[in-house]
């Protein structure tokens, strides 16, 4: 079970209030996503829970059980952090079996239960070395599986994949789905990288300034962002956001369209603009237009590759269906 | 890259540096092997000539020699301990934020910078006199007979004295180790069920181990050699003759230089008896 409840949760630093009165419930197996720009407090929001931080106020609620005042250790709960904070000194076993010792288990279910967790993260080869002999992804792992063979009722992770290169990041995102999948335990995972957030989560929260702008399924915040925030936060590349004179036939203050959702044509459209920068990555092809009545340059998305160069001139028609709308606050008008 | 060239330029500019520093060393050495062979006794006739291996036999049957060693390696380990067991105490504490935290490092690192033939007579005159002493002062506020210190508990003042200069540098280096401890690691095993006990035993301990052999490395070096905190305290008596002080008596105070001298290299065979015996214990710590 790793049913969580945060019942108007304040964290003050001195004066600074980074987390306002918040409210989130997480239940349980669920994947839960914390994304948000860098230092918005992801981080405080996630040791909160761990209780590593104690709350300024308000009430940590873990299956139902008050757990605010609970020392971390007791609310069955296991963190991987960004730094990894293996323990230099002591093997890889070791390490792993850390947990377990501190809670005095019998060594051969300990032993039963890093084998089964060294299987499963492909480190049965690796178990008598030390972390400074391994790669960051094997210490990543390391990491996971000190957090996996204390069964807790959930896993947080800050930033774990944040220290690894792009190839290898793709490959440990892929082993936590999974790894989830298989367990099916709560997991509480924070990123400030929405490419994180949409692939792993099966519910984003999005943070700024401590405040959650919105939670929804990776696909709900895709379609229906509810403020301009979010509509620039979710989706790479991001949303077209225009004011001006090109918004007004839609009678709003600002439209949104996605990158994906415009069409290109040399002959005819809505909007007529010089090409700029093109990005090509084979499969896709990125532009840059310069649109007459539009003051920043629109990200404009093509499947394959096209025939489209610097300086050409260029019409663009927005699919209509797809233009989100938001009024002067940079709330969604459904 | 170092080119030939430029290795052989260094070569040539170290060399002054090297042969200085193997004067310095050598010529005293052989100047106390030399010695140690001869009957050499200033104020009765100076050099008598070759003496064999007389010296050597005579120190180490002397009464005085093996209570000497003790002497030694008792105030050498316990001052080990001493310094290592507060030091970290100390260095945990002065880790902790707190107001006022420079001035209080400053205090802490300060009886470091008093020479040890000060801090001595400000020990013997200031504290433990019985008369006079603040501990006598003390003694008699709680109506107890003041203690002698220097000849009724004459080691563990020594033992006391030692310690209170040398736990500074200890502290100092602990301290430096404790800062460069990663949060995280705490935080970690925190969640792991680890009490702060278990902590300090599993993770600072560990990480401390380098900083402890160096501490243990260093300090033994130089308290093999202490000499003005007995000079100016006990003089030697009460059993607080050092090896080194049994040197130093047996050179100006029985003025036979031949004696001393092979005092001295029994001295330089038990530095490297403890060398050793530290390096294998300890030593691995400083690999990896
Ligand atoms: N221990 C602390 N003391 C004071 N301010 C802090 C502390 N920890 C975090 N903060 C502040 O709280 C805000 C949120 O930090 P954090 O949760 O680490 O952000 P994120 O993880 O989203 O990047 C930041 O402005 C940071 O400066
Ligand atoms: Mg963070």
């Amino acid at each position: 079970m790793g049913r969580i409840t945060l019942d108007k949760i304040t964290k003050k630093f001195g004066d600074v209030e980074v987390i306002p009165p918040l409210d989130l419930t997480i239940n349980d197996g669920e994947f839960v996503v914390f994304v948000g720009p860098s230092g918005c407090g992801k981080s405080t929001l996630l040791r909160l829970i761990a209780g590593l931080e104690d709350v300024s106020g308000g009430e940590i609620r873990i299956d139902g059980s008050d757990a605010t005042m609970v020392p971390p250790a007791k609310r069955g709960l296991a963190m991987v952090f960004q730094s990894y904070a293996l323990y230099p000194h002591m093997t890889v076993r070791k390490n792993i079996a850390f947990p377990l010792r501190m809670a005095g288990m019998d060594p051969a279910e300990q032993d039963r239960r890093i084998t089964a967790a060294a299987d499963v993260l492909n480190l049965t080869d690796y178990l008598d070395r030390r972390p400074g002999q391994l790669s960051g992804g094997q210490r990543q792992r390391v990491a996971i599986g000190r957090a996996i063979v204390r069964e807790p009722a959930a896993f947080l992770f800050d930033e774990p994949l944040s220290n690894l290169d792009a190839a290898l990041r793709v490959g440990m995102r892929l082993e936590i789905s999974e790894l989830h999948k298989r367990l099916k335990t709560t997991m509480i995972y924070v990123t400030h990288d929405q490419v994180e957030a949409m692939t792993m989560a099966d519910k984003i929260v999005v943070l700024r300034a401590g405040h959650i702008e919105q939670v929804g399924s990776p696909l709900e915040l895709y379609r229906a962002p509810r403020n301009l925030f979010v509509a620039g936060f979710i989706g790479s590349p991001k949303m077209n956001l225009i004011d001006g004179p090109a918004a007004a036939p839609y009678q709003c203050k600002t439209i949104g369209i996605r990158p994906e959702h415009i069409a290109v044509s040399a002959e005819s459209g809505d909007w007529k603009g010089t090409v700029g920068v093109s990005e090509h990555l084979g499969s896709d092809t990125f532009f840059h237009v310069k649109c007459d009545d539009i003051s920043e340059p629109l990200t404009v998305r093509v499947g394959g590759e096209v025939d489209v160069h610097y300086g050409d001139t260029i019409w663009l028609r927005p699919d209509a269906a797809q233009i989100h709308r938001f009024d002067d606050a940079g709330l969604r008008i459904a | 890259m170092a080119t030939k060239a430029s290795r052989s330029a260094a070569r040539i500019m170290m060399a002054p540096a090297v042969v200085l520093l193997l004067g310095w060393m050598l010529v005293p050495l052989l100047m106390t092997l030399w010695f140690s062979f001869r009957n050499y006794l200033p104020l009765r006739g100076g050099d008598l000539g070759w003496a064999g291996f007389d010296n050597y036999v005579r120190f180490v049957s002397s009464s005085a020699f093996w209570p000497s060693i003790q002497a030694t390696l008792v105030i050498v380990g316990s001052v080990l301990v001493i310094t290592l067991v507060f030091g970290i105490l100390l260095a945990l504490l002065l880790d902790q934020p707190m107001w006022g935290q420079g001035i209080v490092r400053i205090l802490v690192i300060a009886p470091f910078f008093v020479m040890p033939t000060v801090s001595a007579l400000v020990w013997k005159n200031m504290f433990m006199d019985p008369v006079n002493g603040l501990f006598a002062h003390l003694w008699r506020f709680f109506g107890a007979d003041p203690i002698s210190w220097l000849s009724d508990a004459s080691m563990p003042s020594i033992v006391m004295i030692v310690s209170w200069q040398w736990l500074p540098f200890a502290t100092l280096i602990l301290l430096t180790a404790v800062q460069s401890l990663d949060g995280e690691q705490l935080e970690a095993a925190e969640m792991d069920g680890a009490t702060k006990l278990k902590r300090f035993y599993f993770i600072i301990l560990p990480h401390l181990g380098r900083a402890i052999t160096i501490v243990i490395l260093i300090q033994t070096i130089f308290l093999l050699a202490i000499f003005a905190e007995i000079f100016v305290t006990t003089g030697g008596a009460f059993g607080t003759r050092t090896l080194s002080y049994l040197i130093f008596q047996r050179v100006l105070e029985s003025q036979n230089i031949g004696l001393g001298s092979a005092g001295g290299v029994y001295a330089i065979i038990l530095a490297n008896i403890v060398a050793i015996f530290l390096m294998r214990i300890v030593g691995k710590n400083l690999d990896n």
